[in-house]
């Protein structure tokens, strides 16, 4: 009797993940190493089909986020896959994509003038299933349009990520997760002189059926590796006030 | 089937544009004139005046002493050229291949369009009837050539449509005014008592090239339909085109919609029997006001897709201003390419830059935001980090060189290079601290110089020492000095942010 409740717990959890989107993992061939991180996510597996937002901490960390989310990129759209990169004012420099292990030739680049075309490019793009993944870069964020870019993954199962720069006011989003990036000060290799290795400290603020964390990581040979495990300790305010 | 032509022949072409500006001309005579060897000629009249017996190339003193009430005004030649095209413009409604016949007429190529407004009389009758509620007297004819069509409609005075095969009969009592000659010409045979054609068009053709010149056997060829004449369409007709008349001018979005999908069906089931797609399209509404409206799309690969098609167009049809209503629409494929039927999929994985899929949503996008902000890009064989890649020209264009990996380029990169302040120890060496946006970064750590000099053969100027630096917070930056540090013109800038 013992046993099959606990099948039966254990059944209708993976049911309430299936609801709210999650696949489980064996249906995804790609499978993300991210190490440490990976406890985090449910499963166990970073969540492709699904929306992550990202926040850079200030407005000097918007490279460093772009540089995290480009390499969450290069394990996302494989050798074949082709990425949309949605941005109002891209600094992005193609060339630099390559030494994150992404061929720039398989980005598409969409300038545009105002946010909201913005909004209506990402969605058309995750609607595509022939698109691994989807960049947008968009300061704003509503719920509304969040649920839409969503609903809009879980039909096509493409990874969405949204950055946030220069993000004014943070509110609930339908997101699955949110991070938190700032740039750290590179290692030192056996002190030599010169910069190290891109180090970034990143803060899984939330993520949806997982358990938030803190870890400090850097690129280094092509692979994402966390250098150690920090401890979360502060939420943003309006984020407790929107809980 | 044979040909079938229709030549419209605008009577008083300049004076009935003029009485459309003016009612009041419509009633009193009226010519134009036009200054010749220090006088004024008459170049147009109108009906009034023509039966007060002025004519065409009198004087207009003399006019004015026979009629004195006429009234006179400057013409305007090449205001009537745009006029009858614009005229022609109009009649492609009758016919796809219509062609400006300078100074006062139309021709248009109406084989198999008659059946459409049911027989040759209702189409002649037709054209006749909305040209004159457009305020322009014509007569039109329809014969097998357009020789014998243009003499019957200016010449003949019994009935314009010619059965198919008789137009030789009805010619021959034409004057030779209807063969299109030369002056000289057309002088010699009145002067010799020919003044119809039957008379002189059964003599040897070597006598009549002798005294009459090659020019009168091409005309007679030509009137006869011995010799093919070519016409000159105002728009040159695409090969890929589909046309749908309506009954009643269309003023709605829905109605627009409708008319484009029925279109886009035939057109791509044609495509598609041919194994062609097409790669760029206009849709083309003809307004009763006679303004022509259209939009265009344009596909990254070639498709014979309906759906994606009328997608593309979709959201642009809130752009068509159909005014009073739209009579006549035209979708037409300029660009058509080989499309061959695709393979099934074997397996599926996430598709490449191949996809159709893809190509769909670049397509979309593109029709939405304009082709320039849909970019994909290609390394391009240059040190200067701004030239170091290209815009491909298509999804499926391949990279002819490696992407450099050996030198680290930052991953965002600003249009423009941002002037900064900065403090450096030693000349070559990388700066202690800088001031950008206001704010003071000390240098904790940095990588450098790397020289990258002007490309001379491309742009004059001084050459970039790069540094890679990293602040004290850990934020890395690319900045350079362009110039010599032993110069006076040297100047720090930002131009890059490491991740």
């Amino acid at each position: 009797m013992q046993q099959s409740r606990a099948d039966i717990l254990s059944s209708l959890q993976s049911d309430i993940l299936r609801l709210q989107g999650f696949k489980s993992p064996g249906n995804t061939t790609a499978r993300l190493n991210l190490g440490l991180m990976d406890a985090a996510f449910p499963h166990g597996v970073f969540p492709l089909g699904a929306i992550h937002e990202f926040l850079p901490a200030g407005e000097e960390d918007i490279a460093a986020t772009s540089g995290f989310v480009a390499s969450l990129l290069s394990n996302v759209t494989g050798a074949n896959g082709i990425a949309l990169w949605i941005s109002t004012s891209r600094t992005l420099f193609p060339p630099a994509l390559k030494s994150f292990g992404i061929s720039p030739e398989r980005f598409i680049f969409i300038d545009l003038k105002k946010e909201k075309d913005v909004w209506w490019a990402v969605e058309e793009g995750l609607k595509c299933t022939s698109v691994a993944a989807v960049v947008g870069e968009m300061p704003t964020l509503d719920f509304t349009s969040s649920r839409r870019l969503q609903l809009a993954v879980e039909e096509s199962c493409v990874t969405g990520f949204v950055i946030r720069p220069y993000c004014q006011k943070l509110t609930t989003t339908a997101c699955v997760s949110r991070w938190k990036i700032a740039s750290l000060p590179g290692e030192v290799v056996d002190d030599l002189p010169g910069v190290g290795y891109p180090q970034w400290r990143v803060e899984l603020q939330r993520v949806r059926n997982g358990k938030p964390g803190a870890w400090d990581v850097k690129w280094m040979e092509g692979q994402l590796k966390t250098v150690a495990e920090k401890v979360l300790h502060h939420f943003e305010p309006e984020e407790r006030k929107a809980g | 089937m044979g040909k079938r032509f229709v030549s419209i022949w605008f009577r008083y072409l300049s004076t009935d544009w003029f009485s459309l500006r003016r009612p009041e001309l419509r009633k009193i005579p009226f010519v134009l004139r036009t200054p010749s060897h220090g006088r004024m000629v008459i170049s147009a009249s109108n009906a009034i005046a023509r039966a007060k017996g002025i004519s065409d190339g009198m004087v207009l003193a003399d006019a004015r002493a026979a009629v004195p009430s006429v009234v006179a005004l400057d013409d305007q030649p090449e205001l009537m050229l745009k006029l009858l095209r614009r005229l022609g413009e109009w009649s492609i409604r009758y016919a796809p291949n219509v062609a400006i016949d300078p100074p006062d007429g139309l021709l248009l190529d109406a084989s198999g369009c008659s059946h459409l407004w049911g027989g040759d009389a209702n189409y002649v009758s037709d054209i006749e009837q909305k040209l004159e509620t457009h305020g322009y007297g014509v007569r039109a004819a329809m014969a097998d050539t357009i020789g014998a069509a243009w003499a019957i409609a200016r010449y003949s005075r019994g009935p314009g449509i010619i059965e198919s095969g008789k137009h030789h009969e009805v010619v021959m009592s034409l004057p030779p005014e209807a063969l299109r000659l030369e002056p000289e010409a057309l002088e010699r045979l009145h002067k010799l008592g020919l003044h119809q054609l039957h008379q002189f068009i059964s003599m040897p053709r070597a006598t009549l090239r002798r005294r009459f010149g090659a020019q009168m056997l091409l005309r007679i060829d030509q009137a006869t339909g011995a010799l093919e004449e070519r016409m000159e369409p105002i728009q040159p007709m695409e090969p890929y085109q589909e046309r749908l008349p309506c009954l009643e001018p269309i003023v709605t979005a829905k109605g627009i919609e409708i008319a484009l999908e029925r279109l886009l069906e035939t057109l791509c089931h044609r495509l598609r029997q041919e194994q062609k797609g097409l790669r760029a399209a206009v849709f083309k509404g003809y307004r009763v006001d006679g303004k022509v409206v259209q939009l265009d799309i344009g596909t990254s690969r070639p498709s014979h897709h309906v759906i994606h098609l009328f997608k593309l167009f979709e959201v642009k049809i809130s752009t068509l201003e159909p005014a009073l209503g739209i009579e006549l629409f035209i979708l037409e494929a300029p660009k058509v390419e080989e499309l061959l039927p695709e393979q099934e999929q074997l397996w599926e994985e996430a598709g490449g830059l191949d996809d159709m899929r893809l190509s769909e949503l670049v397509d979309k996008l593109a029709g939405k935001f304009g082709a320039k902000s849909v970019r994909r890009y290609l390394p391009d064989e240059h040190y200067w980090p701004e030239r170091s890649f290209r815009p491909a020209l298509s999804l499926q264009e391949k990279a002819t060189t490696l992407w450099r990996v050996d030198k680290l380029r930052p991953l965002q990169l600003l249009n423009k290079p941002e002037k900064i302040e900065v403090s450096a120890p030693i000349p070559d060496y990388p700066p202690m601290l800088f001031r950008y946006k206001g704010k003071v970064h000390e240098v904790a750590r940095a990588d450098g110089p790397e020289r990258i000099e002007q490309e001379w053969w491309l742009q004059q100027g001084q050459h970039r020492d790069y540094y890679r630096i990293e602040d004290k917070e850990g934020h890395r930056f690319w900045l350079f000095r362009s110039g010599h540090y032993d110069d006076k013109s040297f100047q720090w800038y930002v131009h890059g942010f490491f991740a």
